[in-house]
């Protein structure tokens, strides 16, 4: 029915981090124990880093670091990496990505949670796993966080984004052979992006797709863009390498001058 | 065939959806002359007199109900939804789906155009994902 009819596909999903992650594999040969083998060490690097950084489990270095019992120092190195990105995040934002003072999502006290930045930052660092399979498609959708491969010889990837009023219907649809593709808003889990200036939940705006080549910026850039809401416009327009797609709490659809044309 | 699935699942989550967010809790529901049941996997088809093949979903069980969709196919192109199965427990229910199984047709109609590999939202949660029409996607293609 399309050009893609030739080329076989295979998808794989599990539940991590609270997350469905599907990763769909196009090529010959999706049963070899090499593909196998590596889509495993994709899904057991997401289940590790979830164990060590995960903000609802008492046992994880996270939350021992955070309660004073567990020194920086003697944590895994994941957790100094994550926390110096998060610092990073908060500059290249201005603030309007911020970990520090989150609801707890099981008691609603403020914590400490970068899960908004571990999610594309473990994502991104568990599909390295996949460049071995570089004559593969690959596609790793994490909770509708998307990084895509094509090769040449496969078509890319055709990404739907999702219409934040109604998740059943596709907004717009954006290709791609390499990169990411990350979308903040309130369609699926209520207002649950904090603006950090009043620590209430962010209403300004009803979605805010990202575009670009990594899934970690792509992400923390939706997620700072959707707490700020319109004003972060003009900022999103001089992000280098990436490009939006906002709809503002009347409905008003922009998009930043790089975004493909539909 | 593969393809056609993929957008009976979708049709089957499309329906999920439209039923958690505009329906009343119901329990009772209407059943049409369709067979098949289970969970959402398999289907059924049958030829038609016009040349277009009918695909029949499993019942799709949802919090307000059972829920069944079939679509007909011909030249690979949807040309009918039709949802057998639907809560109908109350006159609300019933004034509701009056206007939402046609808007459910017109969407699903135009969604196929789409022809999407995957797609970008709101963050999915696990106990969302089912209802999602990334599940339908990745439904199409777990072997």
């Amino acid at each position: 029915m399309t050009a893609l009819g030739a080329v076989s596909q295979r998808a794989w999903v599990e539940q991590i981090m609270g997350l469905p992650i599907s990763i769909h594999l196009r090529g010959d040969r999706l049963t070899d124990e090499a593909v196998e083998h590596r889509i495993e060490a994709v899904l057991a690097e997401l289940r590790h880093v979830n164990a060590l950084l995960s903000p609802y489990r008492d046992g994880s270095d996270l939350s021992a670091w955070e309660r004073g019992a567990l020194p920086l120092a003697d944590a895994d190195p994941m957790l100094a990496q994550v926390i110096a990105l998060c610092d990073e995040a908060r500059r290249r934002t201005d603030g309007w990505f911020d970990p520090r003072g989150l609801p707890d999502p099981r008691t609603g006290e403020p914590r400490y949670d970068p899960s908004g930045l571990v999610k594309g930052w473990a994502v991104e660092r568990a599909a390295r796993h996949l460049t071995g399979l570089d004559t593969y498609g690959w596609c790793v959708n994490a909770g509708g966080d998307v990084l895509v491969h094509a090769p040449a010889d496969q078509p890319a990837w055709r990404i739907g984004i999702e219409h934040p009023d109604d998740p059943a219907r596709i907004m717009r649809v954006v290709e791609s052979r390499s990169g990411a593709v990350a979308t903040s808003g309130s369609a699926h889990r209520g207002a649950h992006i904090i603006d950090p200036r009043t620590r209430q939940p962010a209403t300004a705006t009803r979605a805010v797709t990202v575009i670009g080549p990594a899934l970690l910026w792509a992400d923390v850039y939706a997620t700072a863009a959707a707490a700020q809401g319109s004003a972060a416009f003009s900022w999103l327009e001089d992000l280098d390498g990436y490009d939006a797609l906002m709809v503002t709490r009347p409905g008003l659809l922009r998009v930043t001058a790089g975004w493909p044309a539909p | 065939m593969r393809r056609i699935s993929m957008w009976l699942f979708s049709t089957v989550a499309a329906v999920v959806l439209l039923f958690s967010y505009r329906t009343s809790t119901s329990t009772s529901t209407n059943t049409g002359p369709v067979a098949g049941a289970g969970s959402g996997g398999s289907g059924t088809s049958t030829g038609t007199a016009t040349g277009g093949k009918t695909y029949t979903g499993s019942v799709a069980s949802t919090r307000w109900g059972d829920v069944q969709v079939t679509i007909t196919v011909a030249d690979g192109k949807i040309t009918d939804v039709a949802v057998p199965v639907y809560p109908s427990e109350n006159h609300k229910d019933q004034e509701i789906n009056a206007y939402a199984l046609p808007v459910l047709r017109q969407e699903t109609l135009a969604a196929q155009s789409a022809d999407i590999d995957t797609v970008s939202g709101a963050t999915v949660t696990t106990n969302g994902y089912l209802e999602s029409l990334q599940s339908a996607l990745d439904a199409a293609h777990l072997s």
